[in-house]
C-alpha cells in the first residue's frame, strides 16, 4: 500500500489518455455487464419443472388438444395433480404493449406452487369467472390495480365478434423461482372463460401439465401419456416442462456461443488499445523508471509498480462498467419487468468481470513491465 | 581519514555494435569518507563511467571496487538495489524529478525502501527539505518549481536516507550561474556541516573550485590530481 501514492501518480500524469482508457474500458465491461446478464438470464433454467410434465401436440407446441384428454391422462398411474391451458397473444391500450394471456384450469396454482399470490385474491380468482391475475411488474408497469376492468385486444373472435376481451383483475402474483420468471409477462384467466366466449377452438385446450410425484416413475408416465393418443388425429409429445424450457432456448440459439464471440471481439479490441496505451506511457516514463532504479528501487519493484497500475486503471474502469450495467439493468428491470431475459448483475457477473479485469491488466502490461523492469539505468539516464 | 572508496585497477568496456569500446583503462583511485571530490575531463575521458560505477550503477568489466569495505562489483543487480537505497545518493543534472510528485513525496520516495512509518517518512523528507531550504515549497510539484530548487529538492531526496556518498552528475548543468553557485554552497556545506562524501562530475572550472579535490580523466586514465584550498 505504501507505493499506492505512486501507482495512483503515474495514473495521472496524462489525465486525458488516462479518461479515453478509462472509458473504453468502462464501455467494454458495461457491455460484458449487460451480455452476461442475458447469458445468465438464459442460462438460469433453475431446478423447477423437473417434477411437472407438458404434454402438447407432438406436431408443434400450441395445436389444440381434446380438453377430453383430461380425465384419460389423469388415469395414468402415477399421475398427480393435472391442468391444462389455453394460450391467446394479447395488447393492452398500444399495440407494442405486448401481454401473454393464458387461460388455466381450476387446479393451475396448485400445480405451480411458485406462483405466489394472497389467499384471498386466489379464492377470488377461482370464482370470478372473467377474472384474471397479473404479476407485480405488469400491474407496476401499466398501473393496474385489482378490481379494474383491463380490457385486452387479442386476434381471437370473441362470439359477439368482438377481439377485445375484458377481463376484471382479481389478484396480484409474483414468481418466487428466478429461473422461471420470464412467465411473469403473462396474465392468467380462467380456461372456462376464455372456452365459452371464443368463437372457435371450443372443448380444445393447448397443453396439459401434470405433476408426477414419484420422479423415478416419470419416463414411464409420460409414456403412457403419449400412448393415450398414439395413431389419432391428436398425437401428443410429453416431456419435463424443465427439458422443454430448455429446449426452447435452445431454439433461440446458443445465446453463450454468441455472448462469447461478441465479448471475444471486444476484449481482443480492448487487449490492442490499453496494450498500446501501456506500452507507449511505458516508453514514455523510461526516465523516471530508470530514476526509481538508480535510487533502490529493484526490478521486480520496478515490474510491480507497471504491472499495478495497468491492474489498477482496469479494475476503476471494469468497476464503473458494472456499475454502469447493474444500473441499466436494475432500470429495465423495473421498467419491463422480469420478464424482459435480462438476470441481475449478481455476485458472478462481479467475479468474471474482476478477474477478467485482472487477467487484460497483467496480459497488456507484461511486456512493458518487463521492458522497466530490465532496462539498463545508464543507458536509460543518458537516453540511450 | 581512512578510506571510503577503493578502486583497483577498473577498466571498462562496452560493446558498440561489433565495436569494442574501452572507456575506462586500469583505474586506480582511493577516496577517502569526508571528501569533496571534482571529476574533470573532456567528453568521452570517462568521467561519467567512473561515478556510475562508484554509484553502483554499472560494473567494471574488470577490476575491483570497494566502498566501505563492500565489494560492490560482485553484487548482483538486485543486490546492487539495495546497496543504492542504502549507501548512495544522487544528483542528476536535469533533477529526474518524478512530476507528478509533490517535492515532499519525492523526497520521500528513497525512504519508501525502508522500514519507516508513513509518519516517520513525512518528517524525514521535511528535515531534509528544511535542510535545503525548500520547507515552504513542500507541497508544490516539480513543475511549480524553478531550476534551481528542482536541484536542491533532488539533493533533499538524496541525502533524505542519510547515504553513505552522494554522486551528483553535472548538478549544475542545467542551470544558470546564480542557481550554480546556491546549489554548489549548498553541496558544499553538506560536505563541511555534515561530513558527507560527495563525488561531483563536472565541465565547469568554477564549478570544481567548490570542490576539495579534482581528478582530471583523459582516454580512460586518471591524468592529473589538484588539491584545492578550501573555498
Amino acid at each position: 500500500m505504501k507505493y499506492f501514492h505512486l501507482v495512483w501518480a503515474a495514473l495521472a500524469r496524462r489525465k486525458g489518455r488516462t479518461i479515453f482508457t478509462l472509458l473504453s474500458i468502462l464501455m467494454a465491461f458495461l457491455l460484458f455487464g449487460l451480455l452476461d446478464s442475458v447469458r445468465s438470464a438464459f442460462s438460469n433454467t433453475g431446478q423447477a419443472g423437473k417434477d411437472r410434465l407438458l404434454t402438447f401436440s407432438s406436431i408443434n407446441w400450441g395445436l389444440p388438444l381434446p380438453q377430453s384428454l383430461y380425465e384419460r391422462i389423469r388415469a395414468v398411474p402415477g399421475v398427480g395433480k393435472i391442468e391444462y391451458a389455453s394460450a391467446i397473444g394479447g395488447t393492452y391500450q398500444d399495440p407494442n404493449n405486448y401481454v401473454g394471456i393464458e387461460g388455466h384450469a381450476d387446479s393451475f396454482l396448485d400445480i405451480y406452487p411458485e406462483w405466489q399470490i394472497a389467499p384471498a385474491e386466489r379464492e377470488a380468482f377461482l370464482r370470478t369467472r372473467t377474472g384474471i391475475i397479473a404479476s407485480e411488474s405488469y400491474a407496476k408497469r401499466f398501473h393496474w390495480k385489482i378490481g379494474d376492468k383491463i380490457p385486452l385486444k387479442t386476434a381471437v373472435y370473441k362470439k359477439d365478434g368482438s377481439t377485445v376481451w375484458t377481463f376484471d383483475l382479481v389478484g396480484i402474483y409474483r414468481i418466487s423461482d428466478s429461473s422461471m420468471q420470464s412467465n411473469e409477462n403473462t396474465v392468467y384467466a380462467r380456461w372456462d372463460y376464455l372456452n365459452e366466449a371464443r368463437q372457435e377452438g371450443g372443448g380444445t385446450v393447448d397443453w396439459f401439465a401434470v405433476e408426477v410425484p414419484d420422479l423415478s416413475q416419470i419416463d414411464r408416465v409420460s409414456q403412457a401419456i403419449d400412448a393415450l393418443s398414439a395413431n389419432s388425429d391428436h398425437e401428443t409429445k410429453t416431456e419435463t416442462e424443465y427439458a422443454f424450457y430448455i429446449e426452447t432456448l435452445r431454439q433461440l440459439g446458443d445465446v453463450g456461443l454468441i455472448v462469447g464471440s461478441i465479448m471475444g471481439a471486444v476484449f481482443f479490441t480492448l487487449v490492442l488499445l490499453t496494450g498500446n496505451t501501456t506500452a507507449q506511457t511505458v516508453r514514455e516514463r523510461i526516465p523516471e523508471l530508470a530514476t526509481l532504479k538508480a535510487i533502490g528501487f529493484s526490478p521486480s519493484s520496478v515490474l510491480g509498480l507497471v504491472l499495478s497500475e495497468s491492474v489498477l486503471v482496469l479494475l476503476l474502469g471494469s468497476s464503473l462498467g458494472l456499475i454502469g450495467a447493474a444500473v441499466i439493468v436494475y432500470w429495465v428491470r423495473s421498467t419491463m419487468g422480469s420478464t424482459i431475459f435480462l438476470a441481475p448483475v449478481g455476485e458472478d457477473t462481479w467475479l468474471r468481470g474482476l478477474a477478467l479485469a485482472v487477467v487484460v491488466g497483467l496480459l497488456v502490461a507484461v511486456l512493458p513491465a518487463m521492458r522497466g523492469m530490465r532496462l539498463r539505468v545508464v543507458d536509460a539516464l543518458s537516453g540511450r | 581519514m581512512n578510506t571510503l572508496v577503493e578502486i583497483r585497477n577498473v577498466s571498462k568496456v562496452y560493446q558498440r555494435g561489433t565495436q569494442r569500446v574501452e572507456v575506462l583503462h586500469h583505474v586506480n583511485l582511493d577516496i577517502p569518507n569526508g571528501a569533496f571530490l571534482a571529476l574533470m575531463g573532456p567528453s568521452g575521458s570517462g568521467k561519467t563511467t567512473l561515478l556510475n560505477l562508484i554509484g553502483g550503477l554499472d560494473s567494471p568489466t574488470d577490476g575491483s571496487i570497494a566502498v566501505d569495505g563492500s565489494r560492490i562489483d560482485r553484487l548482483g543487480e538486485s543486490a546492487l538495489a539495495k546497496w543504492r537505497a542504502a549507501h548512495v545518493g544522487f544528483v542528476f543534472q536535469f533533477y529526474n524529478l518524478l512530476p507528478m510528485l509533490s517535492a515532499q513525496k519525492n523526497v520521500e520516495l528513497p525512504l519508501l525502501l525502508t522500514g519507516l512509518s508513513a509518519s516517520e517518512r513525512k518528517r524525514n523528507a521535511s528535515i531534509a527539505l528544511a535542510l535545503v531550504g525548500l520547507g515552504e515549497r513542500a507541497g508544490h510539484k516539480p513543475t511549480e518549481l524553478s531550476g534551481g530548487q528542482q536541484q536542491r529538492v533532488a539533493i533533499a531526496r538524496a541525502i533524505v536516507s542519510d547515504p553513505t556518498l552522494l554522486v551528483c552528475d553535472e548538478p549544475t548543468g542545467d542551470l544558470d550561474r546564480q542557481s550554480a553557485t546556491d546549489i554548489l554552497s549548498l553541496l558544499q556545506q553538506l560536505n563541511r556541516d555534515h561530513g558527507k562524501t560527495i563525488i561531483m562530475v563536472t565541465h565547469d572550472p568554477k564549478a570544481a573550485e567548490y570542490a576539495r579535490q579534482t581528478l582530471h580523466l583523459d582516454k580512460g586514465t586518471l591524468v592529473e590530481s589538484q588539491q584545492l584550498v578550501e573555498a
